[in-house]
């Protein structure tokens, strides 16, 4: 007679539970320093649950599986020349943006989970921890394995972790890391784990993945989708955090809601990039961004906190400032990006009639009014050879890094201009959500590192535009400025005339 | 304002027959088809339940393996043997 | 201290990254044309506090918003300033300094009569 197999809840409870010990050479606090200062109190580490109730070696088992499946699809695109059947060229920018900005923050989630793996002392979460460390690591280098046959034929990809750590507008992505990264554990759990993976999550990887799908890129659909099926227990992980602290202590509340507003308000910002992505740079769209905030964001936000009012958490402050900036983030984003284009590693291009009609469609509330007069001027501007630069430096905000590009609530004519005094200097903000952020821990965020003040303190390779791409290991003239004239757009119009050829 | 549980999964051959027993098992879902995916939205609670996935697959599947299908969820998950459920109920 | 920190000396290490000093004798000055967004943001300059204002409007504002069809239309005497969230209007015979811009001063400034490309603020 064969032993009867344990249930899913009895083999979880005995591959989880149990492997941890109270320390005796060193007192626990000595050994687990980082679970304290933070001010979270936590009376009872078992009441943790992981309702996956994944273990060690089913996760081996599914991982494996997943990695068998991508492969096989790469190894097919890359022999069947996937490259050739995108819907159009301009499509790889979207690829080129993903590896630099969103991959390197892939292999910082791996750190930071690694950190938080090691510094929490309760057994159940140090598992998942774990895992989602192991599951970040392995989105990193799947994303560098895809995207590496896309650098065989385009620019702008080949430098890309050292673009991470010098690039204005990368400094975006990755102040936010560096950010969640210098704090302590919990509130790394609640900015990574509840913050961005279950809050905004899927507005990056669902509608990006789908739209890499819908623009004939196989390779990047199945890697994201592999990535995003990791995804649902990290969000797992996310909301059993912040239940978990919850239900711990009331003393919590406080902590976790001023952590929660923070950073739904940094992600917010940070997933301007996409809404770009999604608004301006998929040559056939998904959906737009507000629609996408719409179902991610106000319907499934809205349930969440729904349930999580019973514990007194309320919706992130400013989320209602948020869901009004939807329907103009990707707008003033692109235009940021088109008048740097020199100074972007990625190609801007202006959008066609057709597009704009789209995007009158999609906004009819103010891409008519605010946003399609400045497409046909600076369209008419490039018809007299006049294509607009703009050839100073952005003033940048201290929080989120990005250009001082958004406007005043209620008002897209006027730029929202704010500032705080901290020790005698100013620092200006773009907003009120990040002159908040900065108010909590000025002694933090007075150490941005800003990218355009760098330049000026002559940190960046010189005082010109050309030295600055230099240091960037940008390649001036191949990996920026428009597609229109770039030698992706020459290559990828030799491959239509070839396809046209041999089709007779 | 009605909470929605949710799933997407891969809209695959591998995902159809879990994907036609979610359908079959959840009276008032509504299916979202977007490319390469699609995301199912119930009212409250949305439940996968083994043995619909096993009558149609044909073989024996533990709800772990959806995991293998899985790319965004919404609600409170209770995972066992014989189900993998998402809900807002306490 | 506001920030909640394991290390007990936090503020002593604490790397103020963007003070006049570090600037090589300059101090940063950001200006913007309101009604204007075809300039997304306001731009920056890492200038001298002895520079005279005008110096200051001929040299550094006209020719990095000169791209605009509006900029050779502008009527300079009417212009309408604001230095740190106060209007006034600048003596442009004195320098930035006398002026009462220090480190990261914010210029704004409006063009009576001109707003944008068909009045869109663009």
């Amino acid at each position: 007679m064969t032993a009867k197999k344990l249930g899913l809840k009895q083999r979880y409870a005995h591959m989880t539970r149990g492997l941890d010990w109270e320390t005796t050479y060193q007192p626990m606090d000595k050994v687990f320093p980082y679970d304290t200062f933070e001010g979270i109190k936590i009376r009872d580490w078992s009441q943790w649950e992981d309702p996956f109730r994944l273990t060690m070696d089913a996760y081996w088992k599914f991982q494996a599986e997943k990695e068998r499946k991508l492969y096989a699809v790469l190894d097919a695109f890359a022999q069947n020349n996937g490259q050739t059947n995108l819907s159009d060229g301009r499509y790889v920018n979207v690829v080129k943006l993903f590896l630099t900005g969103i991959s390197p923050e892939e292999y910082q989630a791996h750190r930071g989970f690694a950190f938080a793996g090691r510094h929490l002392r309760g057994v159940g979460p140090r598992v998942a921890a774990q895992m989602q460390s192991l599951d970040e690591l392995r989105h990193v280098q799947t994303q560098i394995h895809t995207i590496s046959h896309y650098n065989k034929y385009f620019d702008g990809i080949g430098e890309f972790p050292h673009m991470h750590d010098r690039v204005w507008y990368l400094s975006v992505p990755k102040s936010f890391f560096d950010d969640a990264r210098t704090a302590g554990p919990f509130e790394y759990m609640i900015a990574i784990g509840f913050a961005f993976e279950y809050l905004l999550t899927n507005l990056l990887f669902v509608p990006f993945m789908s739209g890499a799908a819908y623009n004939g890129d196989m390779s990047t659909v199945t890697f994201g989708f592999s990535a995003q099926s990791d995804e649902s227990r990290h969000m797992t992980l996310g909301i059993e955090v912040i239940k978990f602290l919850l239900e711990q202590h009331p003393d919590n509340l406080p902590i976790v809601q001023k952590w929660v507003d923070k950073w739904f308000w940094r992600g917010h910002r940070m997933l301007g990039l996409v809404a770009m992505m999604m608004d301006y740079m998929l040559p056939k769209k998904v959906m737009s961004w507000k629609e996408a905030w719409d179902i991610y964001f106000t319907e499934a936000g809205g349930s969440l906190f729904q349930d999580l009012a019973r514990y007194g958490l309320k919706v992130p402050k400013y989320a209602d400032v948020a869901t009004a900036e939807a329907e103009h983030i990707s707008h003033q984003n692109w235009a940021v990006f088109y008048q740097y284009t020199h100074a972007a590693a990625f190609h801007t291009w202006m959008p066609d009639k057709e597009h704009l009609d789209w995007l009158s469609e999609k906004y009819p509330n103010t891409f008519d009014k605010y946003y399609r007069p400045r497409w046909e001027m600076w369209a008419q501007m490039e018809k007299d050879g006049k294509r607009f630069y703009n050839m100073a430096l952005p003033q940048l905000c201290n929080t989120c890094q990005i250009p001082m590009a958004y406007t005043e609530p209620g008002d897209p004519t006027t730029i929202a201009f704010r500032e705080s005094r901290f020790n005698g200097d100013t620092y200006h903000f773009c907003s009120d959500g990040c002159k908040d952020i900065f108010d909590g821990e000025p002694e933090k965020f007075a150490q941005s590192w800003l990218p355009v003040h760098q330049i000026f303190q002559g940190a960046c390779g010189g005082p010109t535009v050309p030295d600055v791409l230099n240091w960037y290991r940008l390649n001036n003239g191949a990996d920026n400025l428009d597609y229109v004239g770039s030698p992706d757009e020459k290559l990828w119009n030799q491959w239509m005339a070839g396809a046209v050829k041999a089709a007779g | 304002m009605a909470q929605i549980a949710s799933l997407t999964l891969y809209h695959n051959d591998e995902a159809r027959p879990i994907i036609d027993a979610i359908i079959a098992d959840n009276p008032g879902i509504r299916v979202m088809n977007i490319p390469g995916a699609v995301k199912l939205d119930c009212d409250g609670s949305l439940t996968v339940n083994r043995s619909s996935v096993e009558a149609r697959l044909g073989r024996s599947w533990e709800p772990q393996e959806l995991q293998l299908v899985l790319i965004s969820m919404a609600g409170n998950l209770d995972e066992d043997d014989d189900h993998f459920t998402l809900s807002w109920r306490h | 201290m506001s920030v909640t920190a394991i290390t007990p000396d936090y503020q002593k290490h604490i790397e103020f990254r963007d003070l006049e000093k570090n600037f090589h004798g300059n101090r940063l000055v950001y200006v913007h044309w309101e009604e204007h967004l075809s300039f997304c943001s306001a731009i920056a300059f890492p200038l001298p506090g002895a520079m005279p204002f005008s110096a200051f409007v001929d040299e550094v504002i006209k020719p990095h918003y000169a791209a605009h069809p509006d900029a050779g239309n502008i009527d300079w005497a009417k212009v309408v300033w604001m230095i740190d969230g106060v209007k006034t209007m600048p003596d442009m015979s004195k320098s930035l300094e006398e002026n009462g811009m220090r480190h990261k001063s914010l210029v704004r400034f409006w063009t009576p009569g001109l707003n944008g490309f068909k009045g869109s603020a663009s």
